[in-house]
């Protein structure tokens, strides 16, 4: 039998980039706030320079909860599973991901809230992609921007503003909405590289900008500036100068004294009342079963675990899982196109060996609709990102552009070009699609037997397409910049598992095709939220973290406003 | 909140740099021939290139592995290879701890490769001939191998360790005297690389810096028992 504890105004489930932003807000205004949090502190102290711990083991300096129930991924419902991961892309944590996280901490474009009504509007009705369920955002860029703006000064970013209340500034982004105010801090620094790549996007008629990240690049809020060491790739700072929530929201929150941070607490279930009303959590610690009552429950897992979580918590008023009597969790799931790069060899080194992969230079001019696709046969694009990351083992892992991969003559190779290749990130509109979805494996179990989560879903047309069309940009790029030789990497199938994963629990008005309504709160389970990127109905070209990170200050404003209602 | 300038950063790391570069456990035989060598190391290693008692492999399985990493990266004109990075060394500690999971693939494996070597040539992998040896290898990487299934797997598993083994951090038993990264001109593990270090890398001016994570004290050491791949 679970112990049972007191009871508390906000439980939120997962201390990380999302539920350690909505902490914040809450515990401001006043409300008692417990974070069960299934990793523990780490510091300073736990992130050597270490590629192998890093890039390769896990993290094993953390509690290895995530790596245990890594779901399973297929292509789709005929299709074999593909082999399991050994590594979860999250992992554990007060802070979650945002400790390791690359830290690009973008804004989504305008287009990404209406991708709908914009491409009737722009090309008719028939170019939305066959079997697709996107649908528009229920609010448009204009109504997050205050929470971009809110998030962006106190966890702090660096990066060039490129439109300031319409004024556009062509050192920034010119496509991107309209912003309050610039950047707190300057972008990341350039390298000869960068500058290199920088010149060559303007000789083709592009518009070349650093891109955001949420890493000082200058002191900010008494931490450091960025060391540049070149460890930040799934790596923790060291100086504390990436801006994780571990050291912004969630210490000011505790500040607050109404925030407890509860460390190795598995959450397993959420519970329900006979009216439908969720009335705590359920988690085990060292083997022993707690019982968190509350009067909110906000679920900030990490988009596969927000799905299972829901329909892990069978109940008499939801007996498919919570909030899912229309049946709607785990579905318009998708996962980034972050992949399909194209990489180059170039005659020159690079001098890339040092830097982080949030200090680049990005070209959104073949991003969302920022181009004409009347003579096109896909809606979307994506973003060309080329940043300053090399590690040893990546390095002597580099694509031989056709030649040995071991061997004297590989050898010989990788000695004259480990420093020589670049490959590009390029980040598309990846779209939900009917039959794309997450669901509970039937057979793999996690080790408190619970099912795993599975993923089963595909890149379409549309996003092969896009991958296509960007691989042309960037090999055009590339070759402008000197590349000897350029290798494009397939466009895409099996979306397996993803870093950057939305969907399951979408936003929307209507509680047919949406589990939360428009500020992230379930349709049919009132005191129950959601954050994290499983709200998100649309993914633009861009990384998701600002954006959630927005939408969790938003829902906690919106709870706060309607405590009355929300919470008693 | 605790604030780490620079400066401060900068007295740690010259505090550090004071320190005895590597310890023993990092250095692997003195390599002999080509360029890149320190032969001032030779007398820090354990003994004339003689193995340590190994923790997972057997003594055959560690000959035959010993093989095969110097066909993967040899020892030739460009300088030491997976041997003097002692790569095997790397492979034999971690399938105790974060690769224990292939444990089985490298028991199957090996005894697969070497069964294969044996029905091509009628001798074991470790007596062939370098270019029989890469034949071999090469039938192993493709799938092509009989009797092996699922050799390329294997052989992809091969090859990944055996990079982790040359170019992974020193504290792990590989990449011994750093020769991994100086084969590939990486110049070494900092805290902190300013915008002089930078542009002293793209001169071509940054000395290499041959140091382990951890010879930095500022690091809780790994312990590396879980996860890996």
């Amino acid at each position: 039998m679970a112990t049972r504890l007191k009871d508390t105004d906000v439980v939120v489930i997962g201390l990380g980039a999302a539920g350690g932003v909505a902490a914040l807000p809450l515990a401001q205004a006043g409300l008692e706030v417990i974070g069960l949090e299934a990793g523990t502190w780490l510091t300073r102290r736990d992130f050597a320079p270490d590629e192998l711990r890093n890039n390769y083991r896990g993290w094993p300096q953390g509690v290895q909860k995530a790596n245990q129930e890594i779901p399973t991924a297929r292509a789709n419902a005929s299709s074999a599973p593909m082999p399991r991961g050994t590594i979860h892309p999250m992992q554990n944590a007060v802070g979650g991901t945002s400790l390791h996280y690359w830290a690009q901490s973008w804004r989504l474009n305008p287009w990404d809230f209406k991708v709908v009504s914009e491409t009737r509007r722009r090309y008719g009705a028939s170019r939305i992609p066959a079997g697709s369920t996107v649908e528009d955002w229920p609010f448009a860029l204009d109504e997050l921007e205050p929470y971009y703006d809110k998030v962006e000064y106190e966890i702090g970013v660096s990066g060039q503003a490129g439109n300031v209340g319409g004024t556009l500034d062509p050192r920034g982004n010119t496509f991107e909405g309209p912003r309050k105010r610039a950047y707190p801090m300057p972008p990341l620094r350039g390298t000869e590289f960068l500058d290199k790549m920088t010149v060559a996007a303007k000789s083709l008629g592009w518009h070349p900008f650093p891109g955001p990240a949420a890493v000082n690049s200058r002191p900010y809020q008494n931490r450091s500036a960025c060391m540049y060491h070149g460890f930040c790739n799934r790596g923790g700072c060291h100086v504390d100068a990436k801006n994780s929530t571990a050291v912004t929201t969630i210490p000011r929150a505790q500040a607050t004294g109404r925030l407890k941070v509860v460390t190795r607490a598995h959450v397993t279930t959420i519970e329900v009342d006979n009216g439908g009303r969720v009335s705590g959590v359920n988690y085990v610690t060292d083997g022993v079963e707690y019982f968190q009552p509350a009067k909110v429950v906000l679920v900030a897992s990490f988009t596969y675990e927000n799905t299972r979580l829901l329909l892990l918590s069978k109940s008499k008023a939801f007996p498919n899982g919570l909030s899912n009597n229309h049946k709607q969790v785990g579905r318009h799931y998708f996962s980034h196109h972050q992949g399909a790069p194209v990489t180059a060899l170039f005659p020159f080194d690079l001098k890339s060996w040092y830097g982080l992969p949030a200090q680049g230079v990005a070209v959104d001019n073949w991003a969302d609709d920022n181009f004409d696709h009347a003579s096109l046969d896909f809606i979307g694009g994506g973003n060309l990102w080329v940043m300053s990351d090399r590690r040893p083992i990546a390095a002597a892992g580099m694509n031989t552009f056709g030649r040995p991969r071991w061997g004297s003559q590989w050898k010989a190779f990788v000695r004259e070009n480990a420093d020589r290749s670049h490959s590009s990130y390029i980040q598309k509109t990846t779209l939900p699609y009917e039959d794309n979805y997450l669901d509970l494996d039937p057979e793999v179990k996690d080790p408190l037997g619970s099912p795993v989560c599975r993923i089963t879903a595909e890149f379409k047309e549309n996003e092969r397409k896009i991958a296509a069309f960007t691989q042309d940009k960037m090999e055009r790029w590339y070759r402008e910049a000197g590349a000897v030789a350029v290798d494009r990497a397939p466009v895409g199938g099996a979306m397996g598992i993803s870093t950057h994963a939305y969907g399951g629990t979408r936003m929307g008005d209507n509680p047919d095709t949406n589990v939360v309504d428009r500020f992230g709160f379930s349709h049919e389970a009132p005191n129950l939220g959601v954050l994290g990127a499983s709200v998100m109905g649309t993914s633009g070209a861009h990384n998701p973290t600002l954006t959630v990170q927005a939408l969790a200050w938003r829902t906690a404003e919106h709870l706060v406003r309607n405590w009355k209602t929300i919470g008693t | 909140m605790t604030f780490i300038s620079r400066r401060d950063l900068l007295k740690r790391a010259a505090a550090v740099g004071a320190s005895p570069l590597a310890t023993k456990s990092y250095l692997g035989p003195a390599f002999q021939g080509g360029h890149d060598v320190r032969p001032e190391r030779a007398d820090l290693h354990d003994g004339m290139g003689g193995r340590e008692p190994l923790e997972n492999l057997t003594a055959s399985e560690a000959d035959l592995l010993d093989a095969v990493v110097a066909r993967l990266i040899p020892t030739d004109a460009a300088g030491p290879g997976a041997t003097e990075a002692r790569a095997v060394r790397y492979i034999d500690r971690a399938l105790g701890g974060p690769l224990a999971s292939s444990r089985p693939a490298y028991t199957s494996g090996l005894a697969a490769l070497d069964r294969f070597a044996r029905s091509l040539h009628g001798k074991s992998f470790t007596d062939l001939a370098p270019a029989a040896q890469d034949a071999v290898l090469t039938a192993v990487e493709s799938g092509a191998a009989t009797g092996f299934t699922g050799s390329a797997a294997f052989f992809a598993l091969l090859l990944s360790h055996t990079h982790q083994g040359t170019f992974g951090d020193p504290y792990y038993g590989g990449n011994a005297n750093f020769v991994g990264w100086d084969l590939i001109g990486y110049p070494g593990v900092r805290t902190m690389v300013t915008v002089v270090d930078q542009e002293r890398l793209e001169k071509g001016e940054l000395k290499t810096n041959h140091k382990s994570a951890y010879d930095y004290d500022t690091f809780t050491k790994a312990s590396g028992k879980t996860g890996g791949r």
